[in-house]
C-alpha cells in the first residue's frame, strides 16, 4: 500500500520537523522569558516595571543610547559613501578582482577587535587622533566602518549583481549623464534596498559593541550595559529586554521602508 | 564628406586584432546594418562609434566633428541595447525623460517631449508603469524612445531584438524602420540575423573576423556576393569547386561535367575556382532552354517547405540544393531519380577569397 506508506512518511517528517522547531523555540524563548520575569521582580513579592522605569529615567541610558545611535548612523553613512562607489567600480571595470576584494572585505572577521584597537592606537599614537576626545571618536567611527565592511560590501555587492551595472551605466552615459549623475540617479537608487540590510546589521553591531568603545574610552551604549551589569541586579535584565525590543523595532522600520519602495526595487531584464 | 565617417579604424587587444582597417561612410538618414557571425567585431565597432571603446588607431567623425576621443556622454549618440537596460527605479516616463533631465531642460519641455515619444511608440497609457511591469517588446520600445528623446545625431542598436520571440521580432523591426524613416535619423544596426539585415537596411556591411567582407545594398549583397564568405553567410547558397578549362571563354568543369559562366575568368595560376549558385535559380524542368548549363545528377532528398520544395541533388563529389515553387503543375521528384538540372550562365557567381570593398 504505497499511499499509506507515503502518508506515514509525511507524518514522520512532520513529527521531526515539529520537534526541531519546538526545541529551537525553547532554546530561544526560555532565556528571554526568564530574563523578562526576572526583570519584573525588582520589588519583592510583586511583578512590576520598577527596573524599567529606573533604566529609562536614568540620563546615562539616554546619553549612551543616543551616542551610539548617532555613531551608528555616521558609520553607516560613511561606509555607504565609501563602499557603493568602490563596489560599483569593481563591478564595472575590475570584475576580475572581485574574488580578491571579496577576500579583503572578510578580513575584519579574522582580526579580533582588541588587535584592531591596539593596532589603531599604535599607528596613530602621538597624532591628534589619540590626543583628544574628538580624535578618539574619529578612531571609533573608523573602526566601526571597518567592522561594517563585510556586511555592507556583501549587501551592496548583491544589490549590484541584481542589476546590469554595465548596460545601465552605458545607457546613462549615452544619454549624457556624467559619473556623479550615474551614481546618484542610477546606481544608488537601485542598490538602496540591498544597502538597507547591510545598514541594519551595522546598526545592530554598533549599538551593542563593547570592546572598541571601552578601550577608546567612549561613552557608548555597550560599555554602559556592561557597567550597569556589574553594579545593579534587575536593571541589566530590563535593559536587555529594552534593547531587544528596540532591535526588533529597527528591523520593523527597515522592513516597512523597503516594503514601501518595493514597487521600484524589482529588476527587469530580457524576457 | 559623409555624415558619419569611420576611417581606418583598428582595435587591438593585446595580440588580437578585433577590428581591422574598418572604413565606412554613412550618409545622413541612412540605415546601415553590420552583419556577421558571433565574434566578428560588430559590437566592438559599434561601441567605438558610441564612445565606450577608444580605437587603437583611426578616426571617427560625426557631422564634421572628430569624436574619436570624445567621452560617450558628450557625443549625443543614442544607444539601444540587447538587454534593454531600462532604469529599474524609474517609470516609463522617467526613463524616456532621463536624457532631457540630465541636459537640464525645463520640466514642461520634458513632459511634452516624453508624451510625444510615447505617442510614437504607441505606449502613452504605460507612462506611469515601471519596467518590470512591461513585456520584453514593450521594454525595448521604451528603450528606443529613451534613446530618441534626446534627438541624437546617430542611433546605434546592438542586436535589439534578439531577446524577443519571433513574432514580436518581426513587428518591432518594422516599427523601428518606420520610426527611423519618420525621424530621418542616421542609424547603425548590429545583427547576426541576415533576414533582419536584408529587410531593414539601406546598406549592409558584412563582417568576418574583424574585417569588412563586403558593403552593399541588400540586393547587391544577396545577388552579387563578392566572396565565398558573403555567399555562404547571406542566404542559402551552393558553393561548388570548379576547375578552369578555358579562362578566356569562361569554360569550367564541375565533377567532370563542363559548364560555362559569363565573362572572363581571372587568370589565376591556381586552376580551381569557387562558384556560387542560389537554390532558386536552378531548375529541374529545363525552362532555361538549350543555351543554359545542364548537369546530370541523382536526387538524394526532397523537403517540403510550404511555398517551396527543396531538392538535394548529388553529382560526383558535390551536392546542391535547389528550390522549386510549389505550383499546381509541380511534380516533386523522388529519392533516387536521375535528373537533369539547368541554370543560366549568368547565375553562376564567381567568388574570390579576398574581402572586397564597395560594389
Ligand atoms: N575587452 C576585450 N578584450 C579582449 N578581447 C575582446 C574584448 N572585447 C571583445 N573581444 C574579442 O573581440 C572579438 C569581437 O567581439 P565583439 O563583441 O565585437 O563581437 P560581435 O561581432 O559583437 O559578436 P556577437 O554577435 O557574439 O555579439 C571577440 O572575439 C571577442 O572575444
Ligand atoms: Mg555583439
Amino acid at each position: 500500500m504505497a499511499p499509506a506508506a507515503s502518508e506515514n512518511d509525511m507524518r514522520h517528517i512532520n513529527f521531526w520537523s515539529w520537534l526541531w522547531i519546538i526545541i529551537g523555540a525553547i532554546y530561544f524563548f526560555v532565556p528571554l522569558i526568564a530574563t523578562l520575569l526576572f526583570s519584573l521582580q525588582a520589588k519583592r513579592d510583586e511583578l512590576g516595571f520598577t527596573a524599567y522605569s529606573n533604566v529609562l529615567s536614568s540620563p546615562a541610558f539616554f546619553n549612551s543610547f543616543s551616542f551610539s545611535f548617532w555613531t551608528a548612523v555616521t558609520t553607516i553613512s560613511i561606509s555607504a559613501l565609501l563602499i557603493v562607489p568602490t563596489a560599483y567600480w569593481v563591478h564595472l571595470r575590475l570584475p576580475r578582482l572581485r574574488p580578491v576584494i571579496d577576500f579583503i572585505t572578510l578580513l575584519p572577521f579574522v582580526v579580533p577587535a582588541v588587535v584592531l584597537v591596539f593596532g589603531l592606537i599604535r599607528t596613530y599614537n602621538r597624532t591628534p587622533l589619540t590626543d583628544s576626545r574628538q580624535g578618539l571618536y574619529v578612531l571609533l567611527v573608523g573602526s566601526y566602518v571597518m567592522l561594517s565592511i563585510p556586511y555592507m560590501y556583501r549587501a551592496i555587492d548583491t544589490g549590484l549583481r541584481a542589476i546590469d551595472v554595465r548596460a545601465l551605466t552605458e545607457a546613462a552615459q549615452s544619454l549624457g549623464a556624467d559619473w556623479f549623475t550615474i551614481m546618484t540617479r542610477v546606481i544608488f537608487p537601485n542598490v538602496y534596498i540591498a544597502l538597507l540590510s547591510g545598514a541594519f546589521i551595522t546598526f545592530a553591531i554598533v549599538m551593542g559593541e563593547f570592546t572598541i568603545a571601552f578601550l577608546l574610552a567612549q561613552p557608548a551604549f555597550g560599555p554602559y550595559i556592561s557597567l550597569l551589569s556589574s553594579s545593579k541586579v534587575y536593571e541589566p535584565s530590563a535593559l536587555a529586554i529594552i534593547s531587544f525590543g528596540l532591535t526588533w523595532a529597527s528591523i520593523g522600520v527597515v522592513q516597512w521602508i523597503s516594503h514601501s519602495f518595493s514597487g521600484q526595487s524589482q529588476i527587469t531584464g530580457p524576457r | 564628406m559623409a555624415f558619419l565617417e569611420i576611417n581606418d579604424v583598428h582595435k587591438i587587444y593585446g595580440q588580437t586584432v578585433v577590428v581591422d582597417t574598418f572604413n565606412l561612410q554613412i550618409e545622413q538618414g541612412e540605415f546601415v546594418s553590420f552583419l556577421g557571425p558571433s565574434g566578428c567585431g560588430k559590437t566592438t565597432t559599434l561601441r567605438m562609434v558610441a564612445g565606450f571603446i577608444v580605437p587603437t588607431s583611426g578616426s571617427i567623425v560625426i557631422n564634421a566633428v572628430d569624436v574619436t576621443r570624445m567621452p560617450p556622454n558628450r557625443r549625443n549618440v543614442g544607444m539601444v541595447f540587447q538587454s534593454y537596460a531600462l532604469f529599474p527605479n524609474m517609470t516609463v516616463a522617467a526613463n524616456v525623460g532621463f536624457g532631457l533631465k540630465v541636459a537640464g531642460q525645463p520640466a514642461r519641455a520634458i513632459k511634452q517631449r516624453v508624451a510625444e515619444m510615447l505617442e510614437i511608440i504607441h505606449m502613452t497609457e504605460y507612462a506611469t508603469r515601471y519596467p518590470y511591469q512591461l513585456s520584453g517588446g514593450q521594454q525595448q520600445r521604451v528603450a528606443l524612445a529613451r534613446a530618441l528623446a534626446i534627438q541624437p545625431q546617430v542611433l546605434l542598436l546592438d542586436e535589439p531584438l534578439s531577446a524577443l520571440d519571433a513574432k514580436i521580432r518581426i513587428s518591432l523591426r518594422q516599427e523601428i524602420r518606420t520610426i527611423q524613416r519618420q525621424l530621418n535619423i542616421t542609424t547603425i544596426y548590429v545583427t547576426h540575423d541576415q533576414e533582419e539585415a536584408l529587410s531593414l537596411s539601406d546598406r549592409i556591411v558584412v563582417m568576418n573576423q574583424g574585417r569588412i567582407e563586403q558593403i552593399g545594398t541588400p540586393f547587391a549583397i544577396y545577388n552579387r556576393p563578392r566572396t565565398r564568405f558573403v555567399a555562404s553567410f547571406v542566404g542559402t547558397l551552393n558553393v561548388l569547386t570548379a576547375e578552369v578549362v578555358d579562362a578566356a571563354t569562361g569554360r569550367i568543369m564541375i565533377d567532370g561535367q563542363e559548364i560555362h559562366v559569363n565573362g572572363i575568368l581571372p587568370d589565376h595560376p591556381d586552376p580551381s575556382l569557387a562558384i556560387a549558385l542560389r537554390p532558386e535559380v536552378i531548375s529541374l524542368n529545363g525552362v532555361y532552354g538549350q543555351t543554359a548549363n545542364h548537369m546530370q545528377g541523382t536526387v538524394e532528398d526532397v523537403t517540403f517547405l510550404g511555398p517551396v520544395v527543396r531538392t538535394r541533388v548529388r553529382f560526383d563529389q558535390h551536392t546542391i540544393h535547389l528550390d522549386s515553387f510549389n505550383t499546381p503543375q509541380l511534380v516533386p521528384p523522388r529519392n533516387g531519380d536521375s535528373v537533369t538540372v539547368s541554370f543560366p550562365p549568368e547565375a553562376c557567381l564567381v567568388l574570390s577569397d579576398t574581402p572586397g570593398a564597395e560594389v
